[in-house]
């Protein structure tokens, strides 16, 4: 190839068409038309939509900080004058300035765990039948739905049904077991817990049950295997940490809970004697007591409980989403 | 057929006949609250009872027109500045799969959504409450916007996830700068997806009690005054469920109904839609 004829001819680089422009071509710069303007304004706000985007994602990191900052701020007074025994001081009483989260940290580990027991049977049983043994159809499709409605009935109703309805049960239920029958407590609120944290676990184990291959289930069968055994043989244990990712979002649940279980537990802040003393959870007396709080320990104690309580679902959540985040990898 | 096989066959039967059993006594609490409440709030629902604001004890009647109007400005209000931020949030979350930002940004959004409600409280307080000096209905807003926030995110970055590259690049190939691309194209394929997640959180939102405590308050008064406190459904069910009079409870079964039915409607009304559409949340 000549140098003369390069002027006019079309080259490729990286396979890239370019065309050599003479001098006098490129110095001539035109002036820029309508159309150009309208394609500078376009770039321009592509340019500042991509820069939204971007800070809208920033802002959500420093809303979550922000908030993590702010409890950590307002909590200092307690933590300095309080110490890190506050967390196992047994008594609580704002009257003698006296604070000790014990009973809170009793109460909601109590309730949380016994709701916790009474409804994994309920919402495996709830997974195992979507997932293995009726997977579609209508009467599974409205089970299912009708599960996902649990989650949405508001708490504040689930309290007001509790006092109404749950806590005269549980009463006479005390009575005839011999119990002071106060029929509010621990028990009555792990047992509108256990209701509402059902469908949290069922979900998440019915789409993991149904991810289970099948050539693992046939060949089990075709070994003889009862479809019971193929459960609980094959396809529990294949999606056993599932499971238990979806029973740690349902207790990330429990623990946070707070309108149902105010309305029923009774709120003392005496440590619970038994399952159906009155009590408190953390989340509870930050309810009753935040607005009452009328010096700045007192509040930053609550505010402290607040801390601890973002600080364990935050944990929680983050070891039931990696757990799922696996599995849907694999 | 000898007794261990049929000893086997029969426990599978009985497990199969447990779990059965246990699935379905799920629905029964759900039907019990449902079948409760309306029995016990329909009677009180009538056109006075819509329209008047709650009286003072001792006196029967009395409405809760100030907890519903109260309700639909804190929700409207928080839907206002949840909704555009969510969707932008969702589709940089989409766009972006792999960047630092976009995993850290998830995680937050993650974290967000297991925040107990209680906490948002707390801190809505402390940014809102406090240095302006009281309670106010705008605090109840953007505490409420921000549990909704996680919910709309999360909807609209999993239906743009689904959509086929092609209708991106088809939008390209025509020469659309970005920005077109996603708020002419790929935003109105998925927007039904769109619409359901932002459905499900303000059915969520509608119900929460708890980050309202120390924001809005409650206010016994019609009150439209958007700096000042305000009553709404869940408070006023609250307040008046744990107080020992009857006519309180009357008023808040009469509440605990709308809510209730509203929520509902909502959430069956989401699914209707997400069938139809074929949606996947």
């Amino acid at each position: 190839m000549n140098t003369s004829s390069l002027d006019n001819t079309l080259i490729t680089r990286n396979e890239d068409a370019l065309r050599v422009i003479s001098l006098t071509e490129a110095a001539a710069v035109p002036k820029a038309t309508k159309r150009e303007k309208h394609t500078y304004r376009q770039i321009g706000s592509e340019r500042n939509f991509r820069r939204t985007l971007t800070a809208i994602g920033a802002a959500m990191i420093a809303l979550v900080l922000g908030i993590f900052i702010t409890l950590i701020i307002e909590s200092i007074p307690s933590i300095k004058s309080l110490g890190i025994g506050y967390l196992w001081g047994k008594t609580w009483d704002p009257v003698r300035d006296i604070y000790g989260a014990y009973p809170f940290l009793i109460g909601t580990l109590l309730t949380s765990f016994l709701a916790l027991f009474i409804s994994i049977p309920f919402s495996f049983a709830v997974a195992i039948f979507l997932g293995e043994y009726y997977p579609t159809g209508w009467l599974p499709n409205l089970l299912k739905n009708t599960v996902e409605l649990i989650a949405a009935v508001p708490s504040v109703i689930y309290g007001f049904w509790g006092l109404a309805v749950l806590v005269p049960i549980v009463r006479s239920f005390e009575n005839k077991i011999g119990i002071e029958p106060a029929g509010i407590g621990i028990f009555t609120s792990s047992l509108i817990l256990a209701v509402m944290i059902i469908p949290y676990a069922a979900s998440l184990g019915r789409s993991m049950i149904q991810m289970v291959p099948s050539n693992l289930k046939e060949a089990a069968y075709s070994l003889g295997a009862t479809r019971w055994e193929v459960i609980r043989s094959v396809s529990l244990p294949y999606v056993k940490s599932g499971l238990f990712a979806g029973v740690l979002l349902s207790l990330g649940r429990a623990l946070g809970e707070t309108m149902a279980v105010t309305m029923v537990i009774g709120n003392t802040s005496l440590i619970p004697k038994n399952i159906f003393a009155p009590g408190n959870t953390m989340a509870s007396v930050i309810a009753n007591e935040f607005t009452e709080a009328d010096h700045p320990v007192y509040l930053s104690a609550l505010i402290e409980l607040g801390l601890v309580l973002f600080l364990v679902t935050f944990v929680i959540n983050l070891i039931g989403k990696k757990v799922i985040q696996r599995y849907t990898n694999e | 057929m000898s007794t261990k096989i049929k000893y086997r066959i029969g426990k599978s039967g009985v497990f199969q006949g447990l779990t059965i059993a246990f699935a379905f006594a799920c629905v029964i609490p759900l039907i019990a609250i449902l079948l409760y409440i309306i029995k016990a709030g329909a009677t009180k629902i009538n056109w006075h009872f819509l329209t008047n604001v709650p009286k003072p004890v001792g006196e029967s009647g009395g409405g809760i027109a100030n907890a519903l109007l109260g309700s639909m400005l804190i929700i409207l209000l928080a839907s206002i500045i949840a909704i555009p931020i969510g969707i932008l949030c969702g589709i940089f979350l989409s766009e972006n799969k792999k960047s630092k930002l976009a995993y850290w940004s998830r995680l937050c959004v993650d974290v967000l959504q297991g925040i107990p409600s209680i906490v948002i409280g707390i801190v809505a307080y402390f940014w809102l409450v406090k240095p302006f000096g009281g309670f106010s209905a705008i605090s109840g807003s953007i505490a409420l916007a921000i549990m909704m926030l996680p919910i709309v995110i999360r909807s609209t970055e999993e239906t743009l996830k689904l959509l086929p590259d092609s209708l991106r690049e088809a939008g390209y190939a025509l020469g659309l700068p970005f920005h077109r691309v996603i708020l002419k194209v790929i935003v109105p394929c998925g927007v039904s997806g769109i619409l359901s997640g932002v459905m499900l959180s303000v059915a969520r939102i509608a119900g929460e009690t708890a980050p309202l405590l120390f924001t809005a308050f409650g206010n016994p008064y019609l009150s439209t005054d958007m700096r000042k406190p305000m009553q709404s459904l869940p408070l006023l069910i609250f307040n008046y469920a744990t107080s020992p009079y009857n006519d309180w409870h009357d008023l808040a079964w009469g509440a605990s109904m709308i809510l209730l039915v509203w929520v509902l409607l909502l959430n069956i009304f989401t699914k209707l839609i997400t069938r139809k559409w074929k949606v996947q949340l």
